[in-house]
């Protein structure tokens, strides 16, 4: 029980040190709506789809409303939110391809190489569409809501988002620095597919 | 005119005896059970050299003496610089080479230093590289009555002429779309090309399956979990241990249908005795790795079985590690010889297994005579010998949200795919492994289709004990009878090629930084070494050439599971990166890079270099 008040204490402590340095950072903005899927022209890339096939045509993800559409970025200056895009990161078995960033059957995603844009709506993309060379398509599967925090946790392990709002501590086994110590990378969006290493 | 010119006859004559000459001295078109010197024909007709997977050469021009005078012949570059972890085939003057992802088939002729001859392309679907767990490699082809035969990535078993490099057949018996590959060489029996899955990273159902060598039509499939009819198992299913007996037990140890995502797959090596008329072949790691998740036996995961080539039935079954804690795959190469144990005869299968022991065993009827560890085990307290069971060592037991350390051997093994060697000269066998520890959590883990069903975070380093050097593998040399290790070269990284022996009494590997070399198989002695454009993980072959002479072949391209940190330039600053392999790995960058290259040897002409 002690540990638990200290805990609140602490965590109000830090959240009014933080609010005093960056206000979105503690927004809890259940009801905001996300960018939505619709807004973004969908294709899927590859047949290869989590979920499996039984998930059809190129639906959009199930968006919470598609009335407005929030600053891309918001949702990356806010801890909540990237937060959960850690959680959602092993919830929907990205680690098990990207391991925390360094890869494994997918690309490493803590350096500076991008093969399809670090840009949020890039990553956002490629998250819904699947990339050809083995990223299947989660179209359909996660709500876009939760794919823009996916792109704002993928962001904060290049060190792409403000420090304060990327995550700083893990409950399991990690295998480099925190994400908030991660160094800013300067993207590099030119980085060749794996299917261009191979002889034509 | 005459009808018969003494000279056209003679020329007939001669030239009849020509084409029969080269007939016999390439006639072979299976390759022996067990390679001897006396049945050695020059060619390399499947991975394995035999059936009983010896890796045994008869060839005699190189040997211990001599080897110091080897040089390059020719190279050959197949343009993918992914991790090379195939054997070259020889077949009469020409060699077979096939590539990681996107599997190019090359025919080089070998009285050109290589020249391509013809090339087939596949064209395997791009996706199948993300649902490749250890990089995107495959183990080779094989050679039989006018084809080779290979498995692509994406689940195609292609049957390729060797005349004119056309498509026989191709038969797609995978799926990516759930995470099935396939990796593993395949091996030609009476007629059918027997191959298997991968993908107990994904939470694939582990199966085998037999095509007819003409047409490619399914002969018959087994999967190692489920129901005894899918499995294969009948009446004439005969287990040594109480352990294995009873029905549906691919079902019964199982939390209810969690056996439809069991692994148990088959991508490592099978032999096959002829005599007995059985085959045999591992099985791999239940799916999801956090043994929490799914508590019994997890039959017919992480052991062996002996079944029937024709008909794909099962005859008995031996499980290494029951409920699997570590991914523990059982799928390592079994060596079939005859030693005399205890003073008696014995038909034996010698297999070193992932979970540490060199297990020796009654190839008739699957007793295990012994199982003596090769390097220093945590994970568990031996394996005993009445009942068969491997004893647990509670205290290095992981559960979800507990961090366990040093646990030894690590997932990918006291020793992994890399395939051992043995001489009938020696009597010993030689194999690549590992020196390794880790530490090991269990984590969550839900199954969502095409995507992995792991549940574990992992960490390797060196085994900090033994040897505490710092080095991560070796090359060890082993006596089977007298259960002890009769040397060991320490290397810096998990030596990850295959091994090789000749009748020269010398024995071959490489090292992932890039070294071919050749060791004095009696005494370990480093004769003769050469640094590869890149790590080597592949397996040495030797041959006779069309002009006579010996070549040893090796392709040097680093990867694998071990060497994905370069092949697939992942980011080692993530020790978890390549599913915890990477925080062991990462001085690979350093001293190698990518690459996919033949290097083909043979003695210097005029001998001594003056
Ligand atoms: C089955 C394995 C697999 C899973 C699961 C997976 N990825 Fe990927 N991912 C890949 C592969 C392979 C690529 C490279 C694709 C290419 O080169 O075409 C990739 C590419 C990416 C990229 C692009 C990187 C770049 O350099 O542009 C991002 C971002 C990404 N994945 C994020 C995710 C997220 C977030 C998840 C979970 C929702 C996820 N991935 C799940 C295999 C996977």
């Amino acid at each position: 029980m002690a540990i638990k008040q200290r805990k609140l204490e602490l965590g109000v402590l830090v959240a009014s040190l933080a609010l005093v340095t960056s206000c979105k950072r503690e927004d809890r903005p259940f009801q905001t709506s996300a960018p939505s899927a619709e807004a973004i022209q969908f294709t899927r890339m590859t047949d290869f789809r989590a979920g499996g096939p039984s998930i059809s045509g190129n639906q959009p993800s199930p968006a919470m409303s598609a009335d407005e559409t929030p600053e891309e970025k918001e949702f990356e200056e806010n801890a909540y939110m990237v937060g959960e895009g850690k959680r959602l990161f092993s919830a929907f078995n990205c680690v098990g391809c990207h391991a925390h960033g360094g890869g494994g059957m997918g690309p490493a995603l803590i350096d500076d190489q991008w093969i399809y844009g670090h840009e949020p709506a890039q990553i956002f993309c490629t998250i819904i569409e699947g990339r050809p060379n083995g990223m299947p398509s989660f179209g359909g599967k996660i709500p876009s809501f939760q794919v823009w925090q996916l792109a704002s946790y993928v962001r904060s392990l290049g060190g792409l988002v403000p420090g304060d709002a990327a995550p700083g501590r893990d409950d399991d086994m990690h295998g480099g620095p925190p994400e908030n110590s991660a160094p800013n990378q300067k993207p590099n969006d030119s980085s060749l597919p794996k299917s261009a290493e191979m002889p034509k | 005119m005459k009808l018969f010119d003494g000279t056209l006859a003679a020329r007939l004559f001669v030239g009849l005896g020509c084409a029969l000459i080269s007939l016999i001295a390439w006639s072979a078109e299976a390759p022996p059970f067990r390679n001897t010197e006396e049945a050695e024909d020059g060619q390399w007709l499947m991975p394995a050299k035999d059936y009983a997977n010896t890796r045994f050469s008869g060839l005699k021009e190189i040997t211990a003496d001599n080897v110091k005078n080897l040089e390059v012949a020719w190279t050959f570059s197949s343009g993918v610089n992914r991790g090379q972890e195939a054997a070259p085939l020889v077949v009469g003057d020409t060699m077979y080479v096939v590539t990681p992802y996107p599997n190019i088939l090359y025919a080089l002729d070998l009285n050109k230093s290589g020249a391509v001859k013809w090339k087939y392309e596949p064209k395997p679907a791009a996706a199948a590289q993300g649902v490749a767990c250890c990089d995107v490699v495959c183990r080779g082809a094989v050679y039989s009555n006018n084809r080779v035969f290979f498995n692509t990535l994406d689940g195609n078993v292609c049957a390729v002429n060797t005349k004119d490099g056309k498509e026989a057949w191709k038969t797609k018996i995978g799926d990516i779309n759930i995470g099935e590959t396939i990796t593993m060489a395949p091996v030609v029996i009476n007629g059918k090309v027997i191959s298997g899955n991968s993908g107990g990273e994904f939470g694939v159902r582990g199966w085998i399956q037999a095509l007819n060598v003409d047409d490619g039509k399914v002969a018959w499939k087994a999967y190692n979990t489920g129901p005894d009819s899918e499995c294969l198992i009948d009446e004439n299913f005969k287990p040594f241990y109480p352990q294995d007996k009873g029905k549906d037990l691919g079902v019964t140890t199982w939390p209810p249908d969690k056996w439809k995502i069991g692994g148990g797959n088959v991508w490592g090596w099978i032999s096959y005795d002829p005599e007995l008329k059985l085959l045999y072949h591992g099985t791999g790691n239940p799916g999801v790795w956090n043994a929490d998740l799914r508590p019994g036996d997890n039959k017919w995961t992480c052991g062996i079985f002996a079944r029937d080539p024709d008909t794909g039935h099962a005859r008995w079954y031996y499980q290494w590690s029951p409920h699997d804690l570590f991914d523990h795959d059982g799928v390592n190469e079994s060596i079939l010889v005859d030693l005399e144990i205890d003073g008696k005869p014995r038909q034996v299968l010698l297999h070193p297994e992932r979970n540490g022991y060199l297990y020796v065993m009654d190839r008739k009827t699957g007793e295990v005579l012994s199982a003596t560890p090769f390097i220093r085990i945590t994970a568990s307290k031996g394996v005993d010998l009445k009942s068969g069971q491997l004893i647990p060592n509670e205290e290095k037991e992981p559960h979800t949200g507990k961090v366990i350390r040093d646990v030894t051997p690590i997932s990918p093994g006291a020793k992994d795919w890399q395939p051992s060697a043995f001489s009938p000269r020696t009597k010993l066998m030689y194999f690549p492994n590992q020196t390794m520890s880790m530490d090991y959590e269990g984590t969550e883990a839900s199954y969502i289709v095409g995507t992995p069903f792991v549940g574990v975070n992992e960490k390797m380093y060196a085994d900090p004990v033994d040897p505490g050097d710092g080095s991560r593998g070796a090359f060890t040399a082993w006596d089977p009878v007298a259960k002890k290790r009769v040397w060991r070269i320490k290397e810096s990284f998990p030596v990850w090629s295959g091994a090789m022996v000749t009748a020269g009494d010398v024995v071959f590997y490489g090292t992932m930084e890039g070294w071919f070399k050749a060791i004095n198989a009696k005494t370990a002695e480093e004769l003769w070494k050469f640094k590869t454009g890149s790590g080597i993980i592949g397996q040495p072959v030797t041959y006779k050439g069309p002009d006579g002479k010996q070549y040893v072949a090796i392709l040097s391209g680093v990867g694998g599971w071990a060497g994905a940190v370069v092949a697939g330039g992942l980011d080692p600053n993530d020790g978890t990166a390549a599913l915890g392999f990477a925080n062991a790995m990462k001085d690979l960058p350093n001293v190698t890079t990518k690459g996919g290259t033949l290097y083909v040897f043979k003695l210097r002409d005029g001998g001594e270099k003056k």
